[in-house]
């Protein structure tokens, strides 16, 4: 006579995921104690990718630090940049010219689109899909032509100065983008047909990981996951900064269409649709950019007054601020910065209980985690 | 809610515990307050129907070249305001009780905090290193620090 | 591609058995040249990315960069692979990894370093703590690709560069004489 399953003794396991995987969109060590293939606990740990920007911000001047914030997070540079070029704007009081801050929304909307086509890409990848993301970086690679003719470079572009700008527009750099905007519409369609509402998808998204309004708020998630959770706050409408104010979107938040509202399901749509709220901005930006010129005057020598300034963007992975401290002289005293991926990793172990092993890839992708952001 | 009336409620409510609101430069104003009353600030901040400070924006440790402080960045979402909040500790020894009950945001950051500063937060239900490896010597964002030779025989 | 003859249609008959001679498809040449170009035209990578020139390295294996027109696609598992491209930042904290992935590759492997971090710290060399001044304080390198981070230009440059390394290579011990 056979003994139940119940009785058998089993141990649990301790699996590494470690850091070079296929899956952990960078080098993310996940410590896994399972039970056969469920989780009992799943501990991150991060630091793989700790480069010390902190300390270099202490130690290089004020604009010197631009091009690491590009590496701050390599897939969406312009909104780093532009992050921490308003940041010191703060700072030091300096006003920028209407010209400089459309041309940062221009490109930092574009490079939204691009970070979520890179998310939609992976993650479909992660979940087993390998076409969507020949399909998505498709659609990138036409941001990056838009991008070099710009600047010069495909994905650390360095392209804000604190002040504005560091160049103007191309010729025939509004036209192009407009044609991008037109192709790239309709293919947002295209991709709901491809992947997002298939079915095994939908069955290995629905329901997993769901994160509740309240518990969102606690644990610090921002962007596309608080508001994956049916949260409607965008720093760009309940902040908002720059242009923002002149230009009419809509905050996309989760629905739980198909699932729990908050499960990964749900943060996977808000990046879709937030593609499409994106190339609205744009449009609008577009249409309305003024002339006039793209950078402020700031000294050659730049020395911010004393004092302290806190100032947070909407990048795509969450919130992006910088805790700037300046002691008078042209090094800043303290730049402290606090990333979306970051704070989002405090509700990583909590969430993961009960889940198994492959519904750690779907948490790890939906959250769109970045390790750079993460270690700094 | 101005972060003016957020200093006088505290200062109404704890007295001497809240020392003194930094607003001439600092953008946003930090209410300064003592380290030892910080767990009950914190709560009351967070539960107060008037104030609803339910997210944790930003924690971070700085080293003021005489002392130490945590800078607290808070957010309501119901309110919608923002207000900063700072304690100093002294350079040897610093310690303040964690908030990780109150913000569950708060633990990674202060474990990075622990891990760069050496700032330690007892009652926090995870203080390890963070970032740097395990057996690193010394915490590097301290103005004193010297970076080291050699790890593990790599250069550094 | 409406000229592809319609699915269940006969294939072409094969062309008839070519007489010996220079039509007939023989090749000569001695051992080293035949491993050398089996190995050289399926340089399968290992999928190391740790930062910026990872993306661009997923790039270049995608779309309009084809990495696998050269044979080369990536595989998930060291065990797997014979060329690692170490694109990105190694930190301290990495580096003890970084060896045991390369001591897990089977022979013969080859290393790229791509882009500046690898190369040699890259823009952390002067005031990062806890940046490896290059992979090659850690494993033995074959070919450097600047760049920060590079195009995908110069990263296929960097394989085909590898590949006229191997071409040259002499394997059996007749010939290393």
């Amino acid at each position: 006579m056979t003994r139940p399953a119940e009785a058998l003794p089993t141990q649990e396991m301790l699996i590494n995921m470690g850091p070079q995987h296929p899956s952990t969109h960078g080098v993310l060590r996940v410590l896994l104690r399972t039970d056969g293939e469920v989780v009992v606990n799943a501990r991150p740990d991060v630091g793989y990718l700790h480069r010390a920007l902190e300390k270099i911000g202490e130690r290089v001047t004020y604009a010197q630090f631009m091009p690491f914030t590009d590496r701050l997070d390599y897939l969406a540079s312009m909104n780093c940049n532009c992050a921490y070029a308003w940041a010191v704007e703060k700072l030091a009081g300096i006003e920028v010219p209407e010209r400089a801050e459309y041309i940062r929304v221009i490109v930092s909307e574009l490079n939204r689109i691009s970070s979520h086509l890179i998310a939609f890409g992976s993650f479909t990848a992660d979940m087993g899909a390998f076409t969507p993301f020949l399909y998505s970086i498709r659609e990138r690679e036409r941001v990056n032509d838009l991008f070099e003719d710009l600047c010069g470079n495909r994905l650390t572009y360095n392209f804000a100065r604190i002040g504005g700008v560091s160049a103007d527009l191309p010729p025939g750099f509004l036209e192009k983008t407009k044609e991008f905007l037109d192709y790239f519409e309709p293919k947002i369609d295209e991709y709901n047909k491809l992947i997002s509402y298939n079915k095994i998808f939908v069955h290995r998204l629905a329901k997993v990981a769901v994160i509740t309004a309240e518990d969102a708020i606690a644990y610090g998630l921002t962007g596309p996951n608080l508001r994956g959770s049916g949260v409607r706050f965008d720093l760009r409408r309940d902040e908002p900064y720059s242009v923002y104010p002149k230009l009419d979107f809509d905050v996309c938040v989760g629905s739980g269409e198909r699932g729990a509202l908050g499960d990964c399901f749900d943060r996977y749509m808000v990046r879709i649709n937030e593609m499409r709220e994106s190339v609205k901005i744009l449009r609008q930006a577009i249409a309305q950019i003024p002339e006039g010129p793209v950078a402020a005057k700031v000294p050659r020598v730049f020395k911010p007054p004393v004092g302290e300034a806190y100032f947070r963007s909407e990048c795509p992975r969450g919130e992006t601020g910088f805790y700037l401290i300046s002691d008078g002289t042209g090094n800043p005293s303290r730049l402290k910065i606090r990333t979306g991926s970051f704070v989002t990793m405090n509700i990583f172990e909590k969430v993961t209980v009960g889940l198994m092993i492959a519904d750690i890839v779907a948490v790890i992708g939906s959250f769109d985690i970045i390790l750079p952001e993460i270690d700094r | 809610m101005e972060p003016q009336t957020v200093f006088e409620t505290l200062k109404g409510k704890f007295g001497d515990a809240a020392t003194e609101l930094q607003s001439e430069g600092f953008r946003p104003a930090f209410v300064v307050v003592s380290p030892e009353k910080l767990p009950e600030i914190a709560l009351f901040l967070r539960d107060d129907p008037a104030m609803k400070f339910d997210s944790l924006m930003c924690l971070s440790g700085v080293d003021y070249k005489d002392r130490f402080a945590v800078a607290y960045h808070l957010y309501s979402m119901t309110h919608r305001h923002a207000v900063g909040l700072k304690v100093f500790l002294p350079r040897e020894n610093p310690s303040v009780a964690s908030v990780d009950g109150v913000w569950p945001a708060a633990n990674f950051m202060e474990r990075e905090t622990f891990d760069l500063y050496g700032i330690d937060f007892p009652g926090s239900k995870d203080l390890r290193r963070i970032l740097l490896p395990d057996d690193w010597d010394g915490h590097p964002l301290r103005k004193d620090y010297k970076y080291p030779d050699f790890y593990h025989g790599i250069k550094v | 591609m409406s000229d592809e003859p319609a699915r269940g249609a006969a294939a072409p008959p094969h062309a008839p058995a070519a007489p010996i001679g220079p039509e007939a498809h023989v090749m000569v040449g001695n051992a080293d040249m035949f491993v050398n170009w089996a190995r050289k035209s399926s340089l399968w990578y290992l999928l190391f990315a740790t930062a910026c020139c990872g993306i661009e390295l997923m790039q270049t294996g995608a779309s309009r960069y084809d990495l696998d027109r050269f044979g080369a696609v990536f595989r998930a598992s060291p065990r797997q692979s014979d060329l690692m491209i170490v694109a990105g930042t190694i930190t301290h904290k990495m580096a003890e990894r970084l060896k045991r992935l390369y001591e897990q590759m089977p022979e013969p492997k080859f290393v790229i370093s791509m882009g500046s971090c690898a190369n040699t710290g890259g823009p952390f060399y002067k005031d990062s703590y806890c940046v490896v001044k290059g992979v090659d304080l850690l494993v033995p390198v074959d070919v450097y690709i600047p760049g920060c981070p590079p195009r995908p230009e110069a990263l296929i440059d960097g394989i085909l560069q590898l590949q006229k390394i191997i071409e040259k290579k002499k394997n059996f011990a007749a010939n290393k004489a």
